[in-house]
């Protein structure tokens, strides 16, 4: 019920919304939760396990009960908290948890039948057959009890994460936090200011307290006003800090956009990550509640948020309000009521001899009960005279406050207990860098927390470095707090202390019978604590009845682990940023244009996007065009964009020496002019990589790597060179990217490539293996004769801004020499025909004896993992080495992944002798051809072998060949 | 073929992709200029830092640091490394260190225009405060999910480079966090 009164809301500003399908008028300023309280609305959730009805309970982010779900499809966003949850023109809103309607909830059944339901049911009663849990049991257990729910969909809206840096951070902009910011602000600091509202202040936009003789409110909106106006401030409203982590960094999370109809590219919300050198914790303090019999009925909320919702948002909680309490706060409340004209039906103090100068009715005693099945219609009073039943549709509650401390506890650090106001605080360095300051710190007055921000802005400055001036601190409230501990009424029936989760008195002292009496074996027994708020409202209340229950007191009980984040964080904004193309960088090669034109598929490799064939009209599957592809480099010429291969340019006096160190074998004698295929270990003896490096001047060398390997083989070298020989004088820099290189393959290479260069070649000046630098129309090139295919081939490479006009260039002048453009898939069947290896055959656990290259380990030298390598085991005869396999049975397929059996032995893992690595139907031979590794392979050449794919159900005889399918002479590559 | 029939195009990294302005800020690829990576051979840092200074007119960068001015800089790329931006290096520094041309190898951006600050807010953890990161500082950090590397040119100016390969992933990031800022200042 909206009342009187010049809050925060602006009434020029009418807003229409709707929730569960009802639409509803609001104002600018509204929250979800303040608009259905002025519209009447009391229940608006369901619980999650016995699906009581609920209400609204709190005014901020730890709001337990009133969660809903807002968006359509995609877009669908659940247990957003009404309290925080910005009304805005057109908001369509939805409870949750409740089928089918809020009003008319089936599972409510559940509720009968709690008896039943105690903490540890699940446990006890779901555990045989145990089949039955993951199929039956939990599935439906997450039906019944659950909140909202994502749509599955991929969701396009847009979340961001970004990066902020300051000198000091203050989490909170009430009293301290203001004051802190303005203290470091002047004093030329760079400052975060963040809070999780929209206006900053704090408390005091909630209460009716005065600052500098000015409405508390107002003198927050002035500090905003002049740390806006400042170069060295940052405000950040709208922003929770989540979380604190090492080195100085929070997390923080910002809702961007969400309380705006349509935003356009604006992001819903923003995960931050600030870095800060210093940080004041002002998150001010939460506000629990009191157990008693039936304390979760709509219309029962926090004093403090009655106050908020009657002082900021004009609204009435309700027409008759009972409050109750056990510190000065209830009297407070009782007096704001009154003065906004509500109807106080009674003033309920919990503290002994307690009176008031209020006109209310008072009592001393306890609120032991309450009444009505929807919303509450009346509340029982226990005093010394008896119980007294008194009409009611709101009770505000205060058990007291807890300081909000924890990001304080965020690194594994436990808070002390504070007698004097009855809550845990938090210890000082619990977080290196930060420092709790007013309420959070345990400071309970406004004239208390300016002070206290203030100093601790001061204190983080001074150890900056910096030099503030102190600022004058305002005049304000300096009141009693005058806190009686009171967890729980004493009575039947069921007084609940986690809202969310819905753990009464008696789940906390059933855990204690059965022995879970630690603090944290209780809150997985009862999963007290374990709901989206984290225990916010429950935590301090349930330990505190643990302690009774066990014997011990508070600070002996001790608290559980505080985690991040503070509040829940949606997943998007934590991954935004990461969907699509976002995921990783895309690579694209020179001739990425000219190969999707010609209709080529582009896969990923690595990184890169590379094409699998070149379709032709006509051709309807890709092996179709494979065989085309291989056939142009056989027969003719064939055009492959080889640029994706690591270059690593090698210089310096003792390039050679480098080489011989991290290869095999010896480059050192390598002449210049001249290319040669290298063979890398890795320290333990397993083959790392391999590659052909040319040696392009005395002191100058080139290395290629594999794709998949240049990165890694950087690094390597690069370890190698500041690690274990910086005696060697070498440099080393990647050029994979300057240089856009090409392969020219087949019988007509040379007539094609003697078309282009301004001075051709021939086999002597450019014989196999030979290198050196070219021009093309006056452009300054490299040519390699080398071959991947087994042809007489040339790889030329250009400055890669050549690259799209050489690839388009060399494609055409194939096409007119009756070859062509090919992909990955040509090349993969052309290497294999020739039993070349990729990193399908040294995957990183192969030797150079498992691959048939032990001769290329130089006897005369060491290398990197020329020790290793020698070891028992690692040159054993029966260890499964590289061969190749031809389909011999009457299925004429071979599939990669496949494993091998001796022929009449069951396909079982203790029979098998190796495994298919490689695979292609090479056009060349007319059959499928493979590579493997097969144990003593090398000896079993000629033997019939089994290969089973259990994957793909694949099974075929094969007979073990040499792996060279072709040319084993190798011939036509020298010809 | 004779030299007359031949004729390659050049194609610059970013074409197609930028420029790019939206709201206040604007990404633009830098004009093509030789790119160099210098590193020096044991013990040749001081003879290359006065054959850098005579050559082209700029010292040796320190760590994070640029030298020179428009037309002719040298950004510390690494450890031990410089990149030369601009002229062709003199044929005299290959005495002292390696010489690599990496004129090819970088997309070459520059991001300008009242938040362009924001903008990179939004690709790298790097303090880019004024008082932090000041011109003629430089990094190799994180762009995005790219490694590159950052170089503040002005008030609101700054130089990225990033793999050519990339160019288009970096074209696209920074679009998205253009637009966000943009976007975020119309609210």
């Amino acid at each position: 019920m909206r009342i009187d009164g010049n809050g925060l809301i602006d009434r020029t500003k009418p807003l229409r919304f709707s929730f569960d399908g009802h639409a509803y008028d609001g104002y600018h300023g509204d929250t979800l939760a303040s608009a259905l309280l002025a519209n009447g609305i009391r229940l608006v959730g369901r619980s999650f396990k016995y699906h009581r009805p609920r209400g609204i309970m709190t005014a901020g982010s730890e709001e337990p009960n009133a969660l809903v779900t807002v968006g359509q499809g995609a877009a669908q966003d659940p247990n957003l908290r009404a309290t925080t949850l910005e009304l805005h023109d057109g908001l369509e809103a939805r409870s949750q948890n409740r089928w089918p309607s809020l009003d008319w909830d089936l599972l409510a059944l559940n509720d009968l039948a709690a008896p039943f339901f105690g903490a540890g049911f699940y446990y006890k009663t779901f555990m045989w057959p145990r089949a039955f849990w993951e199929k039956l049991y939990e599935p439906m257990i997450r039906r019944a009890a659950g909140l909202g729910a994502l749509s599955g969909q991929a969701n396009a809206e847009r979340y961001e994460k970004a990066f902020a840096h300051c000198d000091l951070l203050v989490i909170g902009a009430g009293p301290a936090g203001l004051m802190a910011a303005l203290t470091a602000a002047r004093a030329g600091a760079d400052v975060i200011l963040a809070d999780e509202d929209r206006v900053m202040g704090g408390r005091l936009n909630l209460e009716t307290e005065e600052v500098g003789g000015q409405a508390g409110r107002d003198w927050a909106a002035g500090v905003v006003e002049e740390l806006r106006a400042m170069e060295n401030v940052r405000l950040m409203p709208r922003t929770t800090v989540t979380g604190a982590y090492d080195g100085g960094t929070y997390g923080a999370v910002e809702r961007v956009a969400m309380h705006v109809p349509n935003p356009g590219p604006a992001p819903r919300e923003c995960f931050w990550r600030i870095s800060a050198r210093r940080a004041i914790l002002a998150t001010g303090a939460l506000e629990r509640p009191v157990a008693f019999r039936d304390n979760d009925r709509p219309g029962i909320m926090m004093a403090g948020a009655v106050r908020a919702y009657v002082n900021r948002w004009n609204v009435a909680p309700g027409r008759s309000v009972v409050v109750f309490g056990n510190n000065d706060g209830a009297h407070r409340t009782a007096a704001d009521l009154l003065a906004a004209g509500v109807n106080v039906a009674a003033l309920v103090d919990a503290r002994l001899g307690a009176t008031t100068t209020l006109d209310v009715p008072f009592y001393a005693g306890h609120i032991c009960g309450s009444e009505g099945r929807k919303g509450l219609e009346a509340v029982s009073i226990a005093t010394m005279s008896g119980i007294e039943k008194v009409q009611a549709d709101c009770l505000a509650v205060s058990g007291g406050w807890n300081p909000s401390l924890h990001l304080a506890c965020h690194m594994g650090g436990r808070p002390d207990w504070s007698p004097g106001i009855v809550a845990f605080v938090p210890r000082a360095g619990m977080v290196p860098g930060l420092a709790a300051a007013g309420a959070a710190n345990g400071t309970f007055s406004t004239a208390g927390c300016l002070a206290a921000g203030a100093d601790a802005a001061q204190a983080a400055l001074t150890d900056l470095g910096l030099n503030p001036g102190m600022p004058e601190i305002p005049r304000a409230e300096d009141g009693t707090y005058d806190i009686t501990p009171l967890w729980s009424v004493p009575g039947k029936g069921r007084a609940w202390l986690d809202f969310q989760n819905d753990v009464t008195v008696k789940d906390v002292k059933l855990a204690v019978r059965e022995a879970y009496a630690s603090v944290e074996h209780m809150k997985r027994y009862t999963t007290q604590g374990m709901a989206p708020d984290q225990g916010k409202n429950s935590n301090v209340n349930a330990l505190a009845v643990l302690a009774d229950a066990t014997g011990r007191t508070i600070p002996e009980t001790g608290t559980t682990t505080y985690r991040p984040p503070f509040v829940p964080v949606s997943i998007a904004a934590m991954g935004a940023g990461a969907q699509g193309k976002g995921f990783a960088p895309e690579r694209m090669t020179t001739s990425h244009k000219a190969s999707v034109a010609a209709g080529a598929p582009m896969i990923e490799a690595g990184l890169w996007y590379r094409p699998s064939y070149f379709p032709a009209p006509g051709e309807t599957i890709w092996r179709q065009s494979c065989d085309r592809e291989v056939g142009f480099v056989r027969g003719a010429v064939g055009i492959c964009d080889v640029s994706t291969l690591g270059k690593i340019d090698i210089q310096g006096p003792d390039a050679g020496a480098f080489l011989d160190f991290v290869y095999t074998n010896m480059f050192s004698t390598l002449k210049v002019g001249r290319t040669r295929y290298g063979l890398m270990l890795r320290e333990d003896g397993h083959v790392m990589d391999d590659g052909t490096t040319a040696r392009l001047g005395e002191n100058h060398y080139l290395m290629t790597t594999t794709t998949a390997a240049a990165g890694p083989v950087m690094r390597h070298l690069e370890f190698v060179r500041q690690g274990l020989r910086p005696d060697l004088d070498v440099q080393l820099m990647s050029v994979t990217e300057q240089w856009a290189q090409f392969a020219v393959a087949g019988p007509k290479s040379r007539e094609l490539v003697n078309g282009l260069l301004d001075i051709p070649i021939d086999n002597d000046s450019f014989p196999f293996m030979g290198c050196g630098a070219v021009t093309l129309g006056g452009i300054d090139a490299r040519l390699f004769r080398i071959s991947f295919s087994g042809e007489h081939a040339y790889e030329i490479a250009v400055p890669a801004r050549y690259g799209d006009s050489l690839f388009r260039l060399l494609k055409r002048q194939a096409e007119a020499l009756g070859g062509g453009a090919y992909g990955m898939e040509a090349l993969n069947v052309l290497r294999i025909e020739k039993g070349f290896i990729t990193h399908a055959e040294i995957h990183g656990r192969t030797t150079a004896f498992d691959i048939g290259m032990q001769g290329m380990m130089s006897r005369k030298k060491d290398f990197i993992g020329k020790s290793a390598s020698q070891r028992r085991g690692l040159m054993d005869e029966g260890r499964e080495r590289l061969v190749g396999l031809k389909p011999v049975g009457d299925v004429q397929q071979l599939t990669a992944g496949a494993h091998l059996f001796d022929e009449g032995a069951e396909a079982i893992r203790e029979n098998d002798q190796g495994y298919v690595t490689s695979v292609g139907f090479s056009p060349t031979l007319g059959h499928y051809i493979g590579l493997g590794f097969l144990r003593r392979g090398p000896e079993r050449i000629g033997e019939t072998i089994r290969m089973v794919d259990h994957l793909r159900g694949v099974e075929t005889t094969c007979e073990v060949c040499n792996p060279v399918f072709f040319d084993p002479e190798g011939g036509r590559a020298r010809g | 073929m004779a030299e007359s029939e031949l004729n390659l195009i050049a194609t610059p990294p970013c074409a197609g992709l930028l420029p790019l302005s939206i709201g206040t800020v604007t990404a633009s690829e830098e004009p093509s200029c030789a790119l160099t990576s210098i590193a020096p051979y044991r013990g040749q840092e001081g003879a290359l830092s006065d054959a850098l200074k005579n050559a082209h007119g700029m010292a040796w960068p320190k760590p994070g640091r640029m030298t020179g001015k428009a037309g002719a800089r040298a950004l510390w790329f690494g450890q031990g490394q410089a990149l030369l931006v601009g002229p062709a290096p003199d044929a005299g520094l290959a005495r002292h260190a390696a010489l690599t041309d990496q004129s090819d190898a970088w997309a070459m951006v520059r991001l300008s225009g009242a938040g362009a600050q924001d903008v990179l807010a939004r690709l790298t953890p790097l303090d880019l405060r004024r008082g932090s990161f000041k011109r003629g500082h430089t990094a190799r950090t994180e762009i995005a999910h790219m490694m590159g590397s950052l170089t503040r040119l002005g008030e609101e100016a700054f130089l990225i480079l990033v793999f050519r390969s990339m160019a288009a992933t970096l074209a696209h990031d920074l679009e998205t966090a253009m637009q966000s800022v943009a976007a975020r200042k119309r609210l």
